[in-house]
């Protein structure tokens, strides 16, 4: 028979990436609940996704233009503070999001069986939608301020892409962490935070490999994965105005990569037990 | 016939440390305790210990195609854990189990419900958990609607439902799913009677339909009313499987948790009463001890007493009392002057049928009226809720009262 199902230790692992193809209805419907219940009873709903990264963006520009930082020439401060922004509050959201998804799912996972992945993995896709909206935003600033970004910007998805890899290797991890060691919620918060200051939101990149710290530093700082996103997103809307540095961004890419290639071995090794001592 | 689920040797280990902290480790603690236990040179005594604990171990059984199969056992005996399994939510530690064909399980009614979402979201969401496709759910969405009887309020988030709509709702979702093998748990907890009654009859219908059912429940009546073998858990072992019936008396025989024979000390003031009880013990009515007895069967209490002078006018009696002390029955031995010796009396309960549950029975010896021992403590009788089949069509329904038995009635029409 077609629907032979075997049940002995160690049997999940084997079909793993067809099974979770197979659950890609409960994917969506999951996705599809945490959507819905986003713009569910709030006053002005969907106006949320607008109203934050809008005044994120006037929030950031105030200080920016109190500390008198550099921007390139040509650039409205505002497009800048944006192209920051949109993918740092991506990252921090779909991050934070997914970390507490287990937990918040417990019940699911008691009760019902399906790849353990699929959680973290449609708590994503509300971020992603709220990505979507902010973006929309971003190119009405454009608009406003009449400034035209050239043909890089139609490489924006790809780190989009390498976002969303860096949020989901660190999601799973903290997640599957997450059942087991309940206060990794309040790193998950500290990190949040903690990382707004590390990343190139309120500042550039340029302004840190470019400063007199130590080398030490400004390496450690290339290890930060958001800053290879953030300065990709710059380097893609804001074009012919800003350089990248190559090393630092390369070194960003490959901890992203680590971070997803252990957060997805991590939650494997764990999953199982996810049931028994949530 | 190849059976359609083959269980071999399964078990399934629980590490417990005791702890005496919270309910979750927190990394805290953790990095507490590696601390506290390189500065110590104790090594083994780091504020825990790791106990092993087998929930299940070396269960073996098969299912065939069509099967209803009811797994009973007391709390703690491994019938969750078996599901879980089966289910696949939990991982074996050993064992094989071998599934032909799609499984459902319900462990629980409304699992993934949202009460900021309405039922008709709450109906594919919940759905598409239990792991119905999205046009099987579309095809079967008014039959649900109309199960659950809830189209009035289909755009109403469900926080705002009742709890009987709700579980209305959850239910007629979960008994619309149409697997091979369905394994439902406990879910007929839940509901009133009628809806109960509803629930039971859909599940009967599923049955019928020739798929396979492995139903959990403390409803003994509806396991034997529904599945037609069983499979007896304790303490994470088989004990039995086959027939309902053979599994059912198995069951009752294993409830060593309820005591029947009750044995008596000389009471401290023994020698200023002419006798005392020294034991007691619940029999069925062919004389074999018996703890618990099945809902509809007679039963009989078998006292033993000593007399230790000539009594006049000796009556022995017994009271029953339901679990919130009413006593509701008395019944005595005729008046007789006994010389000393040891006695036994024996009280026969064949005519009333009581519902199941705990009740208390009480002893009194006297003599010329007045009463020299009366023993109101330890007795407790067991109905249980498992029905004894050969009396099954007297009974008149086990919620109704406390005495289940039908009376004679006559109705005549007049003139």
């Amino acid at each position: 028979m077609s629907n032979r199902i075997v049940i002995k230790p160690g049997a999940r692992s084997k079909n793993y990436w067809k099974d979770l193809w197979n659950y890609r209805g409960l994917f969506y419907f999951l996705a599809w609940r945490d959507v819905l219940v986003r713009y569910k009873q709030a006053a002005i709903g969907i106006g949320w996704s607008v109203l934050k990264p809008l005044l994120t963006i006037i929030a950031m520009c105030f200080i920016g233009w109190l500390f008198k930082s550099k921007i390139p020439d040509g650039v409205p401060r505002a497009i800048l503070v944006g192209a920051a922004t949109l993918p740092w509050t991506f990252f921090s959201t779909a991050f934070s999001e997914s970390s507490n998804s287990l937990i918040a799912n417990s019940n699911l996972l008691s009760k019902v069986y399906f790849p353990r992945l699929i959680i973290p993995a449609s708590t994503v896709i509300v971020s992603l939608i709220d990505f979507f909206i902010s973006f929309v935003i971003l190119l009405g600033l454009m608009v406003f301020y009449k400034y035209v970004p050239d043909w890089k910007i139609f490489l924006m998805p790809l780190f989009l892409l390498l976002a969303l890899v860096t949020a989901m290797g660190t999601g799973l991890l903290i997640a599957a962490l997450n059942v087991k060691y309940r206060d990794f919620r309040y790193i998950v918060t500290f990190l949040v935070q903690f990382g707004l200051y590390a990343s190139p939101v309120a500042y550039t990149s340029d302004s840190i490999y470019h400063s007199g710290l130590p080398q030490a530093i400004k390496f450690l700082y290339s290890l930060n994965p958001i800053v290879g996103v953030i300065d990709g997103f710059s380097w893609c809307m804001l074009g012919r105005n800003v350089s990248i540095y190559i090393p630092g961004f390369l070194c960003s890419i490959a901890i992203s990569f680590l971070f997803l290639f252990i957060g997805i071995w991590y939650f494997r090794k764990t999953e199982k037990y996810f049931a028994d001592i949530i | 016939m190849e059976p359609i689920v083959k269980v071999e040797n399964l078990g399934k280990k629980f590490i417990l440390s005791h702890q005496t902290k919270g309910k979750y480790v927190a990394l805290r603690d953790v990095i507490a305790d590696k601390v506290k236990s390189v500065f110590s040179s104790n090594k083994n005594n780091a504020g825990e210990q790791r106990e092993e604990f087998w929930a299940l171990k070396d269960v073996s059984f098969e299912i065939n195609k069509g099967d209803r199969i009811g797994i009973i056992g007391r709390n703690g005996a491994g019938k969750s854990t078996l599901l879980k399994i089966l289910s696949r939510i939990t991982e074996p530690t050993e064992g094989v189990i071998t599934i032909e064909g799609r499984v459902s399980s319900l462990l629980e009614v409304g699992t993934g419900f949202h009460p900021e979402l309405t039922g008709r979201e709450n109906i594919f969401l919940n759905g598409s958990i239990l792991g119905m496709g999205r046009k099987e759910i579309e095809a079967k969405f008014d039959e649900i609607v109309a199960f659950a009887e809830v189209e009035k309020f289909l755009d109403t988030p469900v926080k705002r439902y009742s709890s009987g709509m709700y579980v209305r709702l959850a239910f007629a979702v979960a008994a619309h799913l149409e697997p091979e093998i369905l394994i439902i748990d406990e879910v007929l907890a839940v509901g009133d009677a009628a809806f109960q009654k509803k629930c039971l009859g859909k599940i009967e219908e599923v049955s019928g339909q020739g798929r396979t059912v492995l139903f959990v429940s403390h409803n003994m009546q509806a396991v034997q009313r529904l599945c037609n073998k069983g499979i007896l858990l304790q303490q994470g072992k088989l004990i039995a499987s086959g027939s309902m019936e053979s599994v059912i008396e198995k069951y009752l025989d294993s409830s060593q948790s309820y005591k029947a024979v009750f044995e008596f000390a000389p009471p401290s003031n023994q020698q200023d009463i002419p006798g005392y009880v020294t034991k007691a013990q619940l029999e069925d009515t062919t004389g074999n001890v018996i703890s618990e007895i099945p809902i509809g069967r007679p039963w009989q209490i078998r006292i033993r007493f000593k007399l230790t002078r000539n009594v006049d006018h000796f009556i022995a009696g017994i009271g029953v009392l339901t679990q919130f002390e009413l006593p509701f029955r008395t019944c005595w031995t005729e008046p007789k002057n006994c010389v000393p010796g040891e006695y036994e009396v024996v009280f026969i309960n064949d005519d009333v049928m009581l519902t199941a549950g705990i009740y208390k029975i009480v002893i009194g010896l006297s003599e010329n009226n007045v009463t020299f021992q009366f023993l109101d403590k330890g007795i407790q009788l067991h109905i249980s809720q498992v029905s004894d089949l050969a009396n099954e069509k007297r009974i008149v329904n086990t919620e109704s009262g406390l005495i289940i038995n039908q009376m004679p009635v006559q109705l005549t029409k007049l003139n």
